[in-house]
């Protein structure tokens, strides 16, 4: 083991002769690490906004056969068959139903300037009762049968003209934003809402709604409210909880994670073989210490640790530095996106510790193959060089 | 076979293919080395003083006969067995002295030693005393660019002898240093020799380098072409 520690130690303090061959292999390894994490790191915290948006409380019904909310149509009169099923909370007011319509009009990104797709959802107090991490940040809540509406504070930090008090023409139609709200940090904040009945009479849905979502007597158990729908011929509704319905939208954006492995396996080979030239050179460059080493008795299994080390303390630097490159410059970083319904979901990039492995992970494999080679180089290299001229 | 015999080679051949042609170095080769000896071998450019040197120190193999050292065959041990050999037997000194470039005199001197059990204390201990044997006491703690050629000589001959080897093999150790140095360096090995009982084979160019020993082998074309006692 003291062989094996003195040739890793006296390879580290060699770098310095090599010094910009050795950066370049730090920095390649640190920018392949630095795009996975970026990629996880949005993957994750699209997910995370997605899933943290549904509660296995509330149900959530749609017409069969939509995958989404926009999709869906669903006429008052299923809303008022809905109201009368079992297995749907009360309270004094009645049962806890919230039909919402969901529509799409256009905001104007910050920093790039383009249109995106925003939704605007209708809904009244009985629908926003039932997102209980609901806060008004700012200002109040819209009057019913007003053309006001509240921001999520998503939108306000990814899309221009959404400050409280601005006047905002959607169309034909112009909409006062009279307050600010979180549902804390959830795809919720990526939404406008205003009172359901004003959207319904400037989108000429006439009384339908799209989704109506259902406060659950027992959370998670949505029995007695299936029952009833497929006894019910009028109800030709899918049935789900919310939070099932924001999970599989959630998955939606799996190809991000996907996409990402990918480029960074490709751009590892890339790095892969710069930082096998890196420890070829390394191995030239020490050749005569290597030599010398052997010449004086330690083994070849030292040589090859020794380089191998090398190759591992480079790499690990360069993953130490994309993992901090990514965490300073994407964690926490606000980004939109287009969602299951085409319309754009606010989400912040999130770092989370196992992703940093991974990056550690990927840093270590790029060290331990590209030094693998060279180091063998290492091991077989003929001792005879320790006497051949030259200083 | 006698007590004091270290090394011998008996019918040593040395060839190498070279494309399709087979280039012998040495054919039928005897040498015997006692303990206590201090041999030169002299001979010009490609004679095969160097493969020579390199066959006695583990570091080539023969194509053929015998090479003994110490009542035990040696030509016939595995790369790893050399190596073990190498690190119990032998200390090099190297025309170009082959430091470590990153590492101090101490630690220099120290590497042989991480090849044995001795604790820290006690090769810290033996370090002091290599160095103290070659003048070097106050220049531990310089690293290798610090030093003259001199110097970073005799660190090498601390190097070489800090583990107590049987035999010292120098390949041209001042063929890289003035003459007043060359001497210094020689008349240490000579000091090793006479005063510690060190063996020493000692390839060289240099006919005056070659007077420090007790005697100098002619090689030229793989043959030993007069045998004399110098000293």
């Amino acid at each position: 083991m003291s062989q094996i520690a003195a040739v890793a130690v006296m390879n580290i303090r060699s770098l310095p002769r090599r010094l910009w061959m050795s950066l370049a292999m730090v920095l390649a390894s640190a920018v392949v690490v630095a795009i996975l994490l970026a990629f996880l790191a949005m993957a994750r915290g699209f997910e995370a906004t997605m899933s943290g948006a549904g509660s296995d409380a509330v149900a959530l019904m749609m017409r069969e056969g939509s995958q989404a909310e926009l999709n869906s149509v669903i006429g008052r009169d299923q809303v008022n068959l809905i109201e009368e099923a079992p297995g749907i909370a009360r309270d004094a007011d009645g049962p806890l139903v919230s039909p919402e319509l969901y529509v799409i009009v256009d905001g104007i990104k910050k920093g790039t300037g383009g249109k995106a797709n925003i939704p605007l959802r209708g809904l009244d107090a009985r629908g926003m009762a039932m997102r209980g991490n609901m806060q008004l940040l700012e200002g109040r809540m819209f009057t019913p049968g007003t053309n006001e509406m509240i921001v999520g504070a998503g939108i306000l930090r990814e899309f221009d003209g959404f400050q409280l008090g601005n006047e905002i023409r959607f169309g034909k139609n112009v909409w006062t934003v009279v307050g600010v709200f979180s549902t804390g940090g959830n795809v919720f904040e990526s939404e406008l809402w205003a009172d359901a009945k004003m959207i319904q009479s400037h989108y000429n849905r006439g009384s339908s709604y799209q989704t109506i979502r259902a406060q659950l007597e027992n959370p998670g158990n949505l029995e007695p409210l299936k029952a009833y729908i497929d006894a019910e011929p009028q109800l030709n509704l899918e049935l789900k909880t919310e939070s099932a319905y924001f999970a599989e939208q959630g998955k939606q954006l799996q190809y991000m994670a996907i996409f990402g492995r990918v480029i960074s396996f490709i751009m590892a080979l890339g790095a892969l073989a710069g930082a096998l030239n890196t420890m070829y050179t390394s191995v030239a460059d020490r050749a005569k210490e290597i030599a010398t080493l052997r010449a004086l008795g330690f083994g070849n299994f030292s040589a090859f640790c020794g380089t191998i080390a090398e190759a591992l303390v480079l790499a690990a630097a360069g993953g130490l530095l994309g993992s901090l490159a990514a965490f300073v410059f994407f964690d926490g970083l606000n980004a939109s996106t287009l969602g299951g319904s085409f319309t754009q979901v606010v989400f912040s990039f999130d770092m989370s510790p196992d992703l940093f492995v991974q990056g550690a992970v990927l840093a270590l494999l790029i060290g331990f193959l590209s030094g693998f080679f060279p180091a063998w180089r290492a091991a077989r290299m003929p001792v005879i060089v320790a006497f051949r001229n030259g200083a | 076979m006698s007590q004091d015999l270290l090394f011998q080679l008996n019918g040593v051949s040395k060839s190498f293919v070279k494309g399709k042609e087979e280039i012998s170095i040495f054919s039928d080769l005897n040498l015997t080395i006692e303990r206590g000896d201090f041999v030169a071998i002299m001979g010009p450019s490609g004679s095969g003083k160097t493969t020579l040197l390199n066959m006695l120190g583990g570091v080539d193999q023969p194509s053929g006969g015998e090479v003994s050292f110490d009542g035990a065959r040696v030509d016939n041990l595995s790369e790893s067995a050399l190596t073990r050999w190498r690190a119990h037997n032998i200390g090099f000194i190297f025309q170009f002295y082959n430091l470590m470039p990153m590492l101090n005199a101490a630690r220099n001197v120290e590497l042989p030693l991480l090849l044995t059990k001795l604790s820290k204390a006690q090769r810290r201990k033996n370090v002091e005393t290599a160095l103290a044997l070659v003048g070097l006491s106050d220049r531990a703690k310089h690293m290798p660019s610090e030093m003259s050629g001199g110097q970073q000589q005799r660190v090498a001959i601390a190097r070489a002898i800090v583990s107590d080897p049987k035999l010292l093999l120098c390949d041209e150790p001042t063929g890289d240093l003035d003459r007043t140095t060359a001497d210094e360096i020689l008349e240490m090995l000579q000091l090793l020799n006479r005063d510690h009982g060190k063996t020493i084979v000692m390839v060289t160019h240099d006919p005056a380098a070659a007077k420090y020993a007790n005697r100098t082998l002619h090689l030229d074309k793989g043959k030993f072409v007069q045998r004399e006692l110098v000293a």
